[in-house]
């Protein structure tokens, strides 16, 4: 069966826009009561419980007080931009979801359709543009309130989403090492195991690039202006930051946005690491269409469902890491932000691609085709890379600041720094 | 940073950001994962009050309906924020009775100075804190209202030890 071309193909991008979108839209709502449930659970109460059952419908009547209440306009408001920038704060994350592959692919009468809405061929690159735009609607709400709060919170979130930027680009680069190919669905197809077709790795790619998942999820948490990150709302400084002077629907809007970047990175780390929407231990949803066209495996309609509901469970465990980072650890100070980003995680990130890269020169001279063993090797390496990477951080040297090393001077500062 | 800010080295285990990382969130895990949660789910089950709790005002009557109060003048005198207004009168067989007796309960302190100096017993503190209302009128209680509330009334002293010792 061949992937479907033509009026069909037009008609199935346009069915699965609006399908994932309002799906995006509904998994955020779902995501706002567990965050509050699992919040309240954590602080040992019950969290939202009077709306509906066990709460579900509180989204629904907050969704409703938000569109009710008085939309407010600050007399400095740049008016605009700041109606600009709730649009901008949404928008990226959900376009990000176009190249996230989330189901296997479904057989119709017309022609496999790909469970992925753009299967563009730079996918990997899509990703981090497209990531990078998320800064503007921080920048821009903050800036364009007219308040020198939300102006601070802006300036620290733009600041901060280009640091981590950068590492959450570089983490990324040893898979593509891997891979060799930047489109998701490829990705996803080459942490399951084939018979026949090119060589895959057979195992997720949590496994042999563990230390790049971490350097992964946690640029994926300061791109999200999640805590421990969330410098850019900061209630106790800046009274929320970037959208201080947002109410109603606006402010639901950013809150949406928040939400959607959290799914959709918490989608973005299952398709890279954690074999997107493959069934583990069962070989009979591996379903791999190469870039001609041919197909491999036997995709069934009942396979796309269970592989989308293995996707969704992987992405609610990652969101639920999310949230249950969230209500642990406290925010960083601002100098250590920038510290971890900068001195910390660029270098770290630099050096785990070269050596990364190196061992899969050793491997490929050695003479160990791509497969279970080749990954083995890479797992036992990663594993040594943790426990140094477990042993730096440990020194406590890394996140501390007016400490001896922490800052330029050093802890003795007497002589630098003056004033 | 100032020259003089002292530096303290503290041990490894104390100060690592990863060990003290991996401690809050096994944590909060373990309150996420506890089943023994501590939210009141309030309308539906409501505090045990204390029997000498401090609320809304209750007038006693006597058998045949009537207020027991004998408008002695006591209790607007001594209550500390003046939110009791009375006016007395006298009835053909020379007896008196509030003709007016309104409590404020929105000034109120819940002093409950009232209800002990009160010579018949008849205005009383009760066992009550549910009196939200949409108008600030509506907060002051005139004796009619006074006497159709149906809650406990407060203990002066506990039964067990009424000297308080």
């Amino acid at each position: 069966m061949n992937p479907v071309t033509g009026g069909a193909f037009v008609l199935a991008t346009v069915g699965k826009v609006i399908i994932f979108f309002s799906v995006l839209m509904l998994a955020v709502m779902l995501a706002t009561i567990f965050e509050r449930k699992v919040c309240g659970f954590m602080q040992d109460r019950s969290g939202p419980n009077r709306v509906g059952p066990w709460g579900l419908l509180q989204v629904i009547a907050d969704g409703l007080k938000n569109l009710l209440k008085e939309e407010t306009m600050p007399a400095q408001a740049v008016r605009p931009f700041f109606l600009l920038a709730p649009v901008l704060g949404i928008l990226p994350a959900t376009i990000l979801f176009a190249v996230i592959p989330f189901a296997s692919p479904l057989p119709t009468q017309w022609g496999l359709v790909e469970m992925i809405v753009a299967d563009v061929p730079i996918g990997f690159l899509y990703v981090l543009a497209i990531g990078s735009i998320g800064v503007y609607g921080v920048a821009m709400g903050g800036w364009a309130s007219g308040s020198k709060y939300s102006l601070l919170g802006g300036l620290r979130g733009s600041a901060q989403m280009v640091s981590y930027e950068v590492a959450l680009a570089l983490s990324l680069v040893p898979l593509i090492l891997l891979t060799g190919d930047v489109r998701a669905p490829e990705i996803v197809s080459m942490q399951q195991t084939f018979t026949a077709g090119p060589a895959t790795y057979a195992t997720w790619f949590m496994f042999p690039l563990l230390v790049g998942l971490f350097f992964f999820f946690v640029s994926g948490l300061a791109e999200t202006n999640r805590l421990p990150f969330d410098l850019p709302e900061a209630e106790a400084e800046l009274i929320t930051g970037y959208h201080t002077e947002y109410s109603a629907m606006k402010f639901s809007m950013f809150m949406i946005g928040e939400f959607a970047h959290v799914i959709t990175v918490a989608a973005l780390v299952t398709v890279f690491f954690l074999g997107g929407w493959d069934i583990p231990f069962w070989q009979g949803d591996n379903i791999r269409v190469l870039a001609d066209g041919t197909v491999i495996g036997e995709p069934t309609w009942w396979k796309t469902l269970l592989t989308l509901g293995a996707f969704g469970v992987k992405t609610s465990l990652l969101v639920l890491v999310f949230v249950w980072i969230r209500w642990t650890l406290p925010r960083f100070r601002y100098d250590q932000l920038m510290d971890l980003g900068w001195k910390f995680m660029l270098e770290a990130v630099t050096v785990y691609i070269l050596v990364i890269a190196f061992v899969i020169l050793g491997i490929e001279a050695v003479g160990i085709p791509a497969g279970g063993w080749y990954a083995f090797v890479l797992f036992l390496v990663n594993l040594a890379l943790a426990g140094v990477l477990f042993f730096a951080m440990d020194r406590g040297t890394l996140i501390r600041g007016g400490a001896k090393g922490a800052r330029p001077g050093g802890g003795d500062a007497a002589e630098g720094q003056g004033g | 940073m100032p020259g003089d800010v002292k530096v303290v080295e503290r041990p490894r285990a104390e100060s690592s950001y990863v060990r003290a990382a991996a401690k809050g969130m096994s944590i909060t895990m373990r309150h996420l994962l506890s089943p023994n949660k501590k939210t009141q789910q309030y309308p539906d089950e409501k505090w045990e009050l204390a029997p000498r709790t401090r609320g809304t005002h209750r007038m006693a009557v006597h058998e045949d309906g009537r207020a027991k109060c004998v408008a002695c003048g006591l209790c607007p005198t001594v209550c500390p924020v003046n939110c009791i207004k009375l006016v007395p009168a006298e009835d053909e067989s020379g007896e008196r009775y509030a003709a007016i007796y309104e409590i404020d309960e929105f000034r109120c302190i819940f002093c409950g100075y009232c209800q002990e100096v009160c010579p018949v017993e008849a205005i009383h503190l009760g066992v009550h804190y549910e009196n939200a209302e949409y108008s600030r009128e509506r907060w002051v209680y005139d004796l009619e209202r006074l006497v159709e509330q149906e809650h406990d009334v407060t203990a002066l002293w506990d039964p067990q030890d009424p000297a308080s010792q």
